[in-house]
């Protein structure tokens, strides 16, 4: 205000913002590298008899590289393609709710999308495994439908999105009640029991190309979308009226945002199953790490998740191998013992 | 009731209403209400608390619907303009200032969304609109800090910021001097007097310090009952109209040319009722 206060001049193409970019770029360089060491453990750890090793991955025999391509490979990037589906999922939600602690497996949307794929191989008589391209489409969208479905039962439940714990507590009766659902739809069936348990614990073995190259479409169809509404979240920071009047359509941005949210998780869910917390974790790993509007949130949480997801899957093979965990079992441990921690964190700050 | 029309004293008003109602539920806040306020005037609305001052402002900008009445920008209805259009022409400011992880730039940046969009490519005129408003503010020292990081008067002066950054020809301002110190209350009022003056804004405020209130070109005066007056400071203060709003006799002294509300510490000869509704 009083013109005689120096003024230490720049915005935008100053010095700090420069250095805010470099660490940035810094940030999705080593975001990138612990995913690409994640993959090549991957490739090598399995529970096939072949032993393995770096060598063995450059210089494989005809029987390995059917291992590697058919199997390992597409499951590699499929779990890295799933988790940033979730990652993005979980960002997304959190800025739409305005409540850290929002993601689709809390919100009951993840067990919408299950109930969907649940239904409809039931109804279809066919097994999760080796579905064809078409009937994997087709399952995906039925998880899509139970997806945004239960997303707006939670969000109804909880009456409006501002809540956190009203939200937090519908999200997980819904995703409950579902839940129980879907096992009784199961149970009813004995000859799939065996698959879809491991569907609802959340597997990556069921990942082949069919289900990969579906999970790339819908990272590329929801990121793009997401990144470039991602100023309308920095605004909603500021409360809803202060965006509404900045020119915002609130309810618009709602409606198109949470239906990324369902797509995305919904995706994630058709082809590895249930699988929760990556979508809290890693928005939460971003923030801590660097200090972020939605944009650069909405880039960093699908390159976290996608990285969470792969070290999930490779500690679900390697702790008991030969046999292995489900990757749904692992990422509950670690997530719950993360959201255990939010909470106690939250609890003494008031 | 002053008046019960609309007051034009020559020009047309950039944002006016008539017959205004807004309520909550069962309860009616604001009650037929006819205000014009014209440009480059700065207007602070005063009254007792409840009396619907924020409720006003925020009819005003589109955020709470009209139960009945209409409200006109630039003559036409406030609700027929495009959302963003509007957006570039009302600015308005809360009464509460969020706190949020973004930078003070980044905040004053999405006082430009109406005029740069989703992609937020900042053109050179937004630039230059977001240097202007935080220079006038003085809050460029903390552009590249985290509002969680300021204290409450220097988050104050980042949202002012970002509504300067609009450009808009109505700024709607709910208490703009609140968590700050004299010394940066005296600097807002003096901007919104520039605002007005100098670029033709149609500031409107609502001021709880009656000095600072008296300060502006005009002045709306609210009581429980509805509107008491709309009028300039003289005949704000001849017609008494802060006694008749706050129910209670309202000392205002002359020093020097500005207006200043004296605090009575003598206990009031008259018993307090107030009619709170």
């Amino acid at each position: 205000m009083s013109a005689t206060r120096p003024l230490p001049l720049d915005l935008g193409a100053g010095q700090r913002s420069a250095r805010a970019r470099h660490r940035m770029l810094v940030w999705v360089f080593c975001c990138l590298a612990i995913t690409v060491l994640l993959a090549f453990g991957s490739l090598i750890v399995g529970t096939s008899s072949i032993e393995t090793s770096l060598g063995w991955l450059l210089k494989p025999d005809a029987e390995s590289s059917v291992v590697l391509w058919q199997i390992r490979l597409p499951r590699t990037l499929g779990a890295w393609l799933a988790g940033a589906l979730l990652g993005l999922g979980g960002g997304i939600a959190q800025g739409v709710f305005r409540n850290p602690l929002a993601e689709p497996y809390l919100l009951g949307t993840a067990s919408g999308a299950a109930l969907g794929v649940t239904i409809t191989l039931i109804a279809a008589d066919a097994s999760f495994e080796g579905l064809a391209w078409a009937a994997r489409l087709g399952v995906t969208g039925a998880a899509c439908i139970g997806a945004a479905a239960a997303t707006l039962l939670t969000v109804s439940l909880s009456r409006g999105v501002l809540q956190t714990r009203s939200l937090l507590l519908s999200g997980v009766v819904v995703a409950f009640l579902l839940g129980s659902i879907t096992q009784l739809l199961v149970l009813s069936r004995p000859e799939i029991w065996r698959t879809m348990q491991s569907f609802i614990f959340g597997s990556t073995g069921f990942l082949s190309w069919s289900s990969t190259e579906l999970l790339g479409v819908a990272f590329c169809v929801s990121v793009v979308p997401a990144v470039l509404l991602a100023r309308g979240l920095d605004a909603l920071t500021l409360g809803e009226d202060t965006a509404q009047s900045l020119g915002l359509s609130l309810p618009l941005l709602r409606l198109t945002l949470l239906g990324i949210v369902s797509l995305a998780s919904a995706t994630a869910v058709g082809q590895i199953g249930v699988v929760g917390f990556v979508g809290l974790i890693a928005p939460h790993i971003v923030r801590e790490t660097l200090s972020v509007n939605h944009r650069q949130l909405l880039i960093g949480a699908p390159l976290c998740g996608g990285a969470l997801l792969q070290a999930a899957d490779l500690l679900s093979r390697w702790v008991i191998r030969p046999s292995e965990l489900p990757v749904g079992a692992v990422t509950a441990c670690l997530g719950g013992s993360y959201l255990i921690f939010l909470l106690w964190r939250r609890s003494r700050r008031g | 009731m002053a008046e019960a029309r609309p007051r034009v004293d020559g020009g047309t008003p950039a944002l006016s209403c008539r017959d205004l109602c807004v309520g909550y539920g069962a309860h009616v806040v604001i009650k037929s209400l006819s205000i014009g306020f014209l440009p480059g005037l700065w207007t602070s609305i005063v009254g007792p608390n409840g009396c619907g001052k924020s409720t006003l402002l925020r009819a005003l900008a589109g955020l709470e619907p009209a139960r009945s009445g209409t409200i006109l920008l630039q003559d036409r209805a406030l609700s027929s303009w495009p959302r963003r259009e509007r957006a570039r022409r009302v600015a308005w400011l809360a009464q509460t200032s969020a706190v949020t992880d973004l930078t003070a730039t980044e905040v004053v940046a999405l006082g430009r969304f109406a005029h740069s969009g989703w992609l937020a490519h900042r053109q050179d005129e937004d630039e230059a609109a977001m240097y202007r408003a935080m220079m006038a503010t003085g809050s460029l020292a903390w552009a590249h800090r985290r509002l969680s990081t300021l204290s409450g008067g220097e988050r104050q002066r980042v949202h002012l910021a970002r509504t300067l950054a609009v450009e808009a020809s109505v700024m709607l301002l709910d208490e703009p001097t609140t968590h700050l110190d004299p010394p940066h209350q005296e600097d807002i009022v003096r901007l919104l007097r520039e605002q007005a003056r100098g670029c033709s804004v149609s500031v409107v405020s609502a001021i709880h310090d009656l000095s600072l209130a008296l300060a502006a070109d005009r002045i709306v005066v609210l009581g429980y009952r509805g509107l008491v007056g709309h009028g300039t400071i003289a005949e704000a203060l001849a017609g008494n109209w802060l006694s008749a709003a706050f129910e209670t006799p309202v000392n205002v002294v002359e020093h020097g040319g500005a207006h200043l509300w004296r605090p009575s510490l003598e206990p009031p000869s008259h018993s307090i009722e107030r009619s709170v509704p």
